[in-house]
């Protein structure tokens, strides 16, 4: 009789324990192909004494083996899915093991996760079961629940489910940080392929919704102070990239669309991972083209921080990004006649153009020059890639490149003085290129 | 390298002994000064050697003078600089205080000056310190209802992440701990107190005991080290980023890369 009193005492917590250990794999395992990771953007602050706070930056908590930033608890409600898109592990005709969460259990594991320190809250999205709103309805009792039993504070990012109710994304907007909807295929074609149940008008609308939302929530903060937060993270979307054999141009143009239409916070590119053997898509086996994805994200960097338009950089004489140089390097190669500038008195947009001179460098030079006319040194100090920048730039001192080199000499003396920087840079968060 | 004429000041380690001893340099108009904290100042057979007591007035007057002559932020820079304990940083914070006192301009963004440059680096890896110790606290919680977790960073950066906890984690006690310098913060719930803990003979602060930790702790980190595993896109594997990220020596208080 004794041990059989202990045995129940180990055993009934456990139970729960195991399953929800199993879930979590499983459901952990099928959103981490979504790569968004970023937590910043928020304002809420702990004001009240409870639990957590979202103001300022992100912060990664960890990283995976392949230097993702963890900053959230990344998991499906459910892998349960009614529909069968060709790119997704979730697919309706995939074999795998399904499982789903409850809201409650989401919740525990959010808020012991978090009060822990390991994340900055929760990412939250969803195969699609029975329809579009009875999933978003179940996303948004989490995101409820978390903010208004357990007065949580931290992260919460939502996925948007297509298709779903204005009014399920209204209410969704004032408990979550974030809302996304994953665009996933660059092209109308490529989504007629490989999704042909879904179609573009249902992931824009709950796009629009928000983005209303947005214009509406910030007009009348301004006139009535308490009205509540409403997404303040914005929106973001996601795109698989080498899935539907779109090129560079095209996914650029259509990510650049989306930003100024639907002022989105952030694009994410996502090489595809090979994991089906269908044939209207790259085999299993296929590399990741991971060296494409960074490209793209420099890219996107450069049309959010660095001033350029997205035509300077695609276009329809040059569809597709180089491997071997970055972006940048690549326009300033394609337009010799900007350069050299002159650091001592170029505009901060002309500076940012300089290939391996980064913002920050550009800031720098902006502050140092006002104090005294900056030589090689002062430079080198500051910290810029001077192997690379020497070819485009004059400063005070009479030593600059005088041959008169062609696009092409110039990379190649530039590749072989530069070992490839890619390997540092390959992270979606890590766009720190010179 | 010390000159015969110099005079050395010793202090005793604080910031506000520190800030006492510019207080002294411009009070008797001393030339020629080394700044050494007591625990690293040897018996020097040269030079004259004073001992400076902290006075909290006298440093308050040095920071607000600071106050007038650089931004915010370049006045952060010199504590932040003063958190690394470099050896020696007193000499260079010093030689920064001098150069923003006498001119006649800001020089917080002079990055050609090679005080303002050199500190600035330093005050910047303290700030990464920062963030990673803000990141890489791993709470774990006690059979007390207490949540402890145990760092070993490379500067002294508990002051600079105090407030962070304690507006994220204000609805549960926590310590964090320092066990390179033996010292931790508390909260209460109410506020943030320094603590010196005698943590027991048998403890091992890279383990969690079920002496000392509640029953579910060790699910939680079975779940977080599942969680960590599942996320991982094997054909992405790229393990230079990933320790360039979380260096090696981090890993210790990881509860993630305990497996
Ligand atoms: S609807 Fe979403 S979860 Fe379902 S198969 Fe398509 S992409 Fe995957």
């Amino acid at each position: 009789m004794k041990s059989w009193k202990h045995f129940t005492l180990l055993i009934v917590p456990n139970m729960a324990f195991i399953r929800t250990q199993e879930k979590l794999k499983i459901l952990a395992d099928a959103a981490k192909y979504d790569v968004s990771c970023s937590s910043s953007g928020s304002k809420r602050s702990n004001a009240s004494k409870g639990l957590g706070d979202a103001t300022g930056m992100g912060i990664c908590h960890s990283y995976t083996e392949d230097g993702r930033c963890v900053s959230l608890l990344k998991i499906l409600l459910t892998n349960h899915c009614i529909f069968d898109c060709a790119y997704c592990v979730t697919r309706k005709s995939n074999d795998i093991k399904r499982a789903a969460f409850q809201v409650q259990e989401v919740v525990d594991l959010t808020i012991n996760f978090y009060r822990r320190n390991y994340i900055e809250g929760l990412f939250l999205s969803s195969g699609i079961f029975k329809s579009a709103d009875y999933t978003m309805e179940r996303l948004v009792a989490v995101a409820k629940k978390l903010r208004t039993e357990e007065k949580f504070n931290g992260y919460i990012h939502l996925k948007s489910i297509p298709g779903a109710s204005d009014e399920l994304m209204k209410e969704a907007g004032l408990y979550a940080d974030r809302l996304s909807v994953n665009i996933e295929i660059p092209t109308r074609e490529g989504l007629k392929l490989l999704a042909p149940e879904k179609n573009r008008e249902d992931f824009i609308k709950p796009m629009i919704k928000v983005k209303n939302e947005i214009i509406q929530y910030k007009s009348e903060k301004k006139l009535i102070k308490s009205t509540p937060l409403f997404a303040p993270g914005g929106q973001s979307t996601q795109m698989i990239i080498g899935a539907s054999g779109e090129s560079d141009q095209q996914i650029m143009w259509t990510s650049n669309y989306f930003y100024k239409k639907f002022d989105l916070k952030r694009v994410y590119y996502s090489g595809y991972i090979p994991i089906s053997y269908d044939s209207r898509l790259p085999q299993i086996g296929t590399e990741v083209p991971m060296l494409r994805e960074n490209r793209l994200y420099q890219t996107d960097w450069l049309m959010r921080f660095y001033g350029f338009e997205v035509h300077e950089i695609l276009n329809e004489a040059h569809q597709n990004l180089d491997l071997d140089v970055d972006p940048k390097l690549g326009w300033a190669l394609r337009n010799l006649e900007y350069f050299p500038v002159d650091v001592n008195t170029a505009d901060q947009r002309m500076l940012a153009r300089i290939p391996g001179v980064g913002m920050k460098s550009v800031y720098k030079i902006i502050q140092a020059r006002r104090f005294k006319r900056l030589n090689w040194e002062h430079l080198q100090r500051i910290g810029i890639a001077i192997n690379r920048a020497k070819y485009f730039l004059v400063c005070a001192s009479q030593d600059f490149e005088r041959r008169d080199l062609t696009g092409p000499q110039l990379k190649s003396l530039i590749l072989q003085n530069t070992t490839s920087k890619y390997q540092k840079t390959l992270s979606p968060q890590m766009n720190l290129f010179e | 390298m010390l000159n015969l004429q110099d005079s050395i000041l010793v202090y005793d380690g604080s910031f506000d002994g520190f800030l006492t001893c510019v207080f002294q340099v411009y009070d008797l108009k001393m030339k020629q000064v080394t700044i050494q904290r007591d625990s690293d100042a040897q018996a020097s057979l040269f030079g004259r050697h004073n001992e400076v007591i902290s006075d909290p007035e006298k440093a308050d007057r040095v920071w607000k003078g600071l106050g007038k002559k650089t931004s915010s932020s370049g006045r952060l820079r010199i504590y932040y600089g003063f958190l690394s304990e470099k050896k020696g940083v007193e000499n260079l914070l010093l030689r920064y205080i001098q150069y923003a006192l006498n001119s006649a301009v800001p020089i917080d963004s002079d990055f050609s000056n090679p005080e303002v440059l050199g500190l600035s680096k330093i005050a910047k890896s303290v700030g990464r310190e920062k963030h990673r110790m803000e990141a890489f606290v791993r709470f774990r919680l006690t059979k007390d209802g207490l949540y402890f977790a145990t760092i070993e960073p490379d500067f002294d950066v508990l002051p600079l992440i105090s407030k962070h906890f304690k507006s994220r984690y204000a609805d549960q006690k926590w310590v964090i701990y320092d066990l390179k310098r033996d010292y931790g913060l508390y909260y209460d719930l109410e506020k943030v107190e320094i603590i010196n803990l005698s943590l027991p003979e048998d403890f091992d602060a890279s383990k969690t005991s079920s002496d000392y930790f509640a029953v579910e702790e060790m699910e939680f980190q079975t779940l977080w080290q599942d969680y960590f595993e599942s996320t991982n896109i094997p054909s992405r594997k790229n393990i230079k980023l990933h320790v360039r990220h979380v260096p090696k020596r981090y890993w210790k208080y990881l509860s993630e890369k305990e497996r």
